[in-house]
C-alpha cells in the first residue's frame, strides 16, 4: 500500500538467527547489566535522617511574620483572603488599642486569621498579594492530624514565634527565607 | 554405649545432626528472605530493609513475628483438614531433602568420627528426586482445598510445570551418572575431590556443561522462582496457590519455597561443583598440618559460599528477567530441553563408551 506522508518507518523484521533465538546471550547481558546497578549511587535517601535540599522556591505551610520588635505585620487588609483561589483564608479585623502598640505594628490588626490546609493549594498567591510581608511559605511540610478540625489553622499556630522571647524558635521557624531572599 | 545392640551415641549424633541440619536449614531461609529484599532493593538502585536492627538484620525475626500474630483465617467453604495439610506437607518435604546432602567430610570428636551427613543413602540423588515430585502435594493440595479459582489454577499450573520440568531434569542428570556411576551424594563429591587441582578439575560442570545448564533452569522450575514463578505469579493470578493462607500457613508456604531455594542450591553445589570439596586445596595435605577438624569445618564452609553464590544467582536472576508465558513454559520444557537432555545423554554414552574401548 501507498504511504500518505511518506514519514512511516519500514522495520526490517528478520527471523532471530541461532544466537538471538538461544535467548541465553541476551539474558547475560541483561544480568550484567542488573549487577552494575549493585555500584550505583542509590536513588533513595534513609528520610527522616537525610533530607533532600528545598529549592529555594519551595511553598510550604504559611507563617505570619512579625517585624524586629516582635510586632504582627499582619493589618487585616484582607488582599491575601481576596488573592486566594482556593478561599482557604479567613480573617477578623479589630483596631489596635493604645496600650497593644508593643503587639501590633500599625493601627488595625487580624483579631481572627484562619487557614483552611485541607482548601490551602499552597499556590503562595496570599504571600505575593501581601502589601506587609506579612505571610509568608515556610519550608514546613506534610501536616499530620486525626480530624478535619485540626487542619485548619488558627492565628496561634500560624504566627512566627516572637524574635525577642524565642530568639532560637524564630531563627528555626525563619529557617533559610533570610538566605533565599539574599540570594534573589 | 550399646543397648540391644543399638549404638546409642549413634542415635544421639544424628538427632543432634538433624536438629542442627533443621535449625540451619531455617535461619538460612529466614536470611534468605532479607537477602532477597536487600538485593531487589540493590540491582534496582533503592537502600532495601534498614530500619529493624544494624543495616535492617532484625527485620525477618520482625516478619516472622507479624506472622504469628495475624490472624488465622480458614475459609468456611475450604475443605479443613486439606487446608491444613497442605503447608504442612509443603514444609515437610523441602525439610526432608537436607538429609541425604553431604553437609562436609567427616569430624572427629569424643573419639568418634562423626559423618557431616545425616544419611549416606545409596540411591542419595533418587531419594531427592522422589521427595521433590512429593513437593506438588503441598501445592496442589493448598490451592485445591481453598476453594478459590485463582488458587486452583495456580497449583495445576504449578503441578504440571513441575512435573513437565522434572523429566528433563532427570535426564540431565543421567548423563551425570553414567559418568560417576553412583547414586549416592557423598561417593558423587568424593569423585570430584580426587580430581586434579586440589579437585578442581574434577567438578562435574566441567566435564558436563549443557547438563549443568538443563539441572539450573530446571532448578528454577522447580523452585517456581522467576522466571518460571507461573504458581504465583502475582499480576495474573493475585497471588497464586496460598491466596487463601494467612498467618503461620503462608507463613509455611514462603519459608518452604526458601527452603527449597536452599537445598537446590546446596544440591546443584554437591553435584556440579564438588560439594564441600574446596578448589585449588589437597584436603589431605592440608589435614596432615591444620589437623582433620579444622579441614572439615572449612569443606562445609566451602560448601555454604557455593550455596550462597548460587542463593544470590536465584535472585539476581529473578531480578532481571521476566516471566515466562505459559505455553513458552512448556515448550521450553518439553520441546527444548527434553531433547536437549536426551543429546547430553547420547554424547556422553558415545564418549565413555569410546574411552573404555
Amino acid at each position: 500500500m501507498a504511504s500518505l506522508t511518506n514519514r512511516s518507518k519500514v522495520l526490517e523484521q528478520t527471523p532471530l538467527n541461532l544466537m538471538e533465538r538461544l535467548y541465553l546471550p541476551s539474558i547475560f547481558k541483561g544480568m550484567a547489566i542488573t549487577f552494575s546497578h549493585i555500584f550505583k549511587k542509590k536513588a533513595t535517601i534513609s528520610y527522616p535522617e537525610e533530607q533532600r535540599p528545598f529549592s529555594p522556591v519551595f511553598r510550604g505551610l504559611h507563617v505570619l511574620n512579625r517585624d524586629e520588635e516582635g510586632r504582627e505585620n499582619c493589618t487585616a487588609c484582607g488582599l491575601c483572603a481576596v488573592a486566594c483561589p482556593a478561599e482557604a483564608i479567613t480573617m477578623e479585623a479589630a483596631e489596635r488599642q493604645k496600650s497593644e502598640e508593643h503587639l501590633y505594628r500599625e493601627e488595625k490588626y487580624a483579631a481572627k486569621y484562619e487557614i483552611n490546609m485541607l482548601r490551602c493549594i499552597f499556590c503562595g498567591l496570599c504571600e505575593e498579594a501581601c502589601p506587609k510581608d506579612a505571610i509568608y511559605l515556610s519550608e514546613t511540610f506534610a501536616p499530620s492530624n486525626f480530624t478535619r478540625q485540626g487542619f485548619i489553622y488558627s492565628k496561634e499556630q500560624l504566627l512566627i514565634p516572637d524574635p525577642n522571647t524565642e530568639k532560637e524558635k524564630y531563627q528555626v521557624a525563619k529557617g533559610l527565607r533570610e538566605v533565599h531572599k539574599k540570594n534573589k | 554405649m550399646t543397648i540391644l545392640q543399638i549404638d546409642f551415641f549413634y542415635f544421639l549424633e544424628k538427632l543432634l545432626l538433624i536438629g542442627g541440619v533443621i535449625t540451619f536449614s531455617l535461619v538460612i531461609a529466614m536470611y534468605t528472605t532479607y537477602a532477597e529484599r536487600k538485593v531487589a532493593a540493590v540491582l534496582q538502585d533503592r537502600l532495601g530493609p534498614n530500619r529493624a536492627g544494624p543495616f535492617g538484620l532484625l527485620q525477618p525475626l520482625a516478619d516472622g513475628l507479624k506472622l504469628f500474630f495475624k490472624e488465622e483465617i480458614i475459609p468456611l467453604t475450604s475443605n479443613k483438614l486439606l487446608f491444613v495439610i497442605g503447608p504442612a506437607l509443603a514444609m515437610i518435604t523441602a525439610m526432608l531433602t537436607s538429609a541425604v546432602i553431604p553437609w562436609g567430610s567427616t569430624v572427629n570428636m569424643f573419639g568418634r568420627n562423626v559423618s557431616l551427613q545425616i544419611a549416606d543413602v545409596n540411591i542419595g540423588i533418587l531419594y531427592v528426586f522422589g521427595v521433590v515430585s512429593l513437593g506438588v502435594y503441598g501445592i496442589m493440595i493448598g490451592g485445591w482445598s481453598s476453594n478459590n479459582k485463582f488458587s486452583l489454577i495456580a497449583a495445576v499450573r504449578g503441578a504440571s510445570q513441575i512435573i513437565s520440568y522434572e523429566l528433563a531434569m532427570g535426564l540431565s542428570l543421567i548423563a551425570l551418572l553414567m559418568m560417576t556411576g553412583s547414586l549416592s551424594l557423598k561417593t558423587i563429591v568424593e569423585q570430584q575431590m580426587s580430581g586434579g587441582w586440589g579437585g578442581f578439575l574434577g567438578w562435574n560442570v566441567l566435564y558436563q556443561p549443557l547438563g549443568f545448564l538443563i539441572f539450573l533452569i530446571c532448578v528454577f522450575a522447580e523452585c517456581n522462582r522467576t522466571p518460571f514463578d507461573l504458581p504465583e505469579a502475582e499480576n495474573e493470578l493475585n497471588f497464586g496457590y496460598h491466596q487463601e493462607y494467612s498467618s503461620m500457613k503462608l507463613g509455611f508456604y514462603l519459608f518452604a519455597e526458601y527452603i527449597n531455594m536452599f537445598i537446590s542450591s546446596a544440591i546443584v553445589s554437591t553435584l556440579f561443583f564438588g560439594g564441600y570439596d574446596i578448589p585449588f586445596v589437597n584436603e589431605t595435605t592440608l589435614a596432615h598440618t591444620l589437623g582433620g577438624n579444622v579441614v572439615a569445618l572449612l569443606g562445609v564452609a566451602a560448601l555454604l559460599a557455593k550455596i550462597v553464590f548460587f542463593l544470590f544467582f536465584f535472585m539476581w536472576v529473578r531480578w532481571t528477567i521476566p516471566r515466562f508465558r505459559y505455553d513458552q513454559l512448556m515448550d521450553l520444557g518439553w520441546k527444548k530441553l527434553i531433547p536437549l537432555a536426551l543429546a547430553n545423554m547420547l554424547i556422553t554414552a558415545i564418549v565413555i563408551l569410546w574411552l573404555n574401548k
